[in-house]
């Protein structure tokens, strides 16, 4: 057995972290006040081939493998966790269409979003509809030989810029998935401004209000919205929402690590002491349990193994909870300086918290993580039953 | 066709009891499938036999049954062949 990554995927790191470093990391502070992320950056992000790179060459990307993606999300999110929701909300439109759209709805959409020519949001979300995204409101009523959309999405990420929107109504009570473009006469957005974390993330509500979706813009057919383009879509935003908490933890460890190594209380470094040494030993220890976990959903969705799919609910359950974990002790360590925004760990804890929320809640996670154990279980059971009885045959 | 049966049988038993089930069973009709276990399906399929699901197939009468999902198999994998 080897843990380590291969010398490509060191090499695709060393790029993405001197990318981040140079050209994200500095805007990081702006982008939290300002409550945006400059079309600039968003150009640069999409030249560097940071978005959709996992989609063959055909369709734009480079065919990037997942453990490598899980690292550009790492470092990406270690820098800016709002350029990071910007990769996730975007990829996870671009994969439903790759893993679920029509052949044309593949061509016409594909490059120009791996190109980063147009962007996209993936709009589940509503105002009584958050955890229970099978409970959405928004209907698609089909006239004409089209489908009527009304309803209304709320903190939809990049939902103020997006050009393509990805969305989950009900149509004759079944969950269905429908491409929105921005200007379809009935399709309005509104900012949302001022939230705790993220804030970067420009996020919008949406209207529609009878807005005339063609046929052609159905994906997937009536019924597969959630069962099969929502959960493709969520599964990515989960890996990568695990991936960039590792980035935020990781973030406060290296904030600390400077601190500790230059403050002085009590006429020694805040280093020297014991009790700082424990909140370090912790985020250390939890940053490399996150991160193998990290790595081990990465590498089964590579294998296409089913299991990837707990194996990303687990990474992102327990990532996005070290990561507050490692905030809430980076704060604590800066002591009053860390409650202010001269120093970016105050910023790390509001980011994380959001972690905690999106995609998934941790409840969310631990209720589904419960019931593949129990799944496990059974499989158990099954097993030494079949083999209690080939033994008693044999007899 | 059996061999694939009985492979789909293999895959369910990890999910629920499989022992009185007929391979012309309904499993949506009888409440065995939710969300979870359909991506989980749809996975398993592509990498146990080789073959790409897309939008074309989503239809529930291609994986409603073992039988279904056998026909299934067996149409993908010709086509896969064929090209």
């Amino acid at each position: 057995m080897r843990i380590e990554l291969t010398p490509e995927q060191i090499g695709n790191q060393l790029g993405f972290r001197l990318f981040s470093k140079e050209h994200i990391a500095p805007h990081a502070a702006e982008h939290d006040r300002e409550q945006r992320v400059s079309n600039a950056l968003i150009r640069e992000v999409a030249e560097k081939g940071y978005l959709l790179p996992f989609l063959p060459g055909e369709w734009g990307g480079q065919g990037m493998d997942m453990v490598s993606y899980g690292l550009l999300h790492e470092e990406v999110g270690k820098a800016c966790s709002s350029v990071r929701s910007l990769l996730t909300v975007h990829d996870m439109v671009g994969l439903a269409i790759y893993r679920w759209g029509s052949s044309r709805q593949r061509h016409t959409w594909l490059s120009r979003l791996a190109r980063g020519e147009i962007i996209g949001a993936l709009a589940i979300s509503e105002p009584n509809a958050g955890s229970d995204a099978g409970g959405v409101e928004t209907v698609a009523i089909p006239r004409n030989g089209a489908y009527v959309l009304s309803g209304k999405k709320k903190w939809i990420t990049f939902g103020q810029i997006a050009d393509l929107f990805l969305v989950l109504a009900k149509c004759e009570n079944k969950p269905t998935a429908f491409l929105v473009e921005r200007g379809t006469p009935g399709f309005s957005t509104r900012p949302i401004n001022d939230v705790l974390g993220t804030r970067g993330s420009m996020l919008a509500e949406l209207t529609f209000d009878d807005c005339v979706v063609l046929p052609e813009n159905l994906v997937a057919r009536k019924g597969f919205g959630m069962s099969s383009v929502a959960l493709t879509a969520l599964g990515l935003g989960r890996y990568s929402i695990a991936w960039g908490s590792v980035g935020i933890a990781q973030a406060c460890l290296d904030s600390c690590m400077r601190y500790v190594s230059q403050r002085r209380q009590f006429g020694a470094l805040l280093k020297e002491h014991q009790l700082i040494q424990q909140m370090i030993t912790e985020m250390i220890t939890d940053i490399s349990a996150a991160r193998l976990l990290c790595c081990q959903a990465g590498y089964l969705k590579d294998m296409n193994d089913p299991r990837e799919i707990k194996e990303t609910f687990t990474a992102k359950y327990f990532a996005s909870t070290i990561a507050m974990r490692a905030a809430t002790n980076a704060v604590q360590i800066h002591g009053a300086n860390g409650c202010s925004s001269d120093y970016p760990v105050e910023r790390y804890l509001r980011d994380a918290k959001v972690m905690e929320i999106i995609e998934g809640s941790t409840q969310i996670q631990q209720i589904t993580i419960a019931k593949f154990g129990f799944q496990e279980y059974e499989q158990h059971l099954l097993k030494e039953e079949n083999i209690n009885q080939a033994m008693a045959v044999s007899v | 066709m059996d061999e694939n049966k009985g492979r789909i049988r293999t895959f369910f038993s990890g999910f629920f009891r499989t022992n009185q089930l007929k391979d012309s069973d309904d499993i949506f009709a009888l409440g065995f499938v939710n969300s979870l276990f359909a991506m989980q399906l749809v996975m398993w399929l592509e990498k146990e036999f080789a073959i790409a699901i897309n939008d074309e197939d989503l239809d529930i009468a291609n994986f409603n049954s073992i039988d279904a999902i056998s026909s299934l198999i067996n149409r993908k994998s010709l086509a896969t062949v064929q090209v």
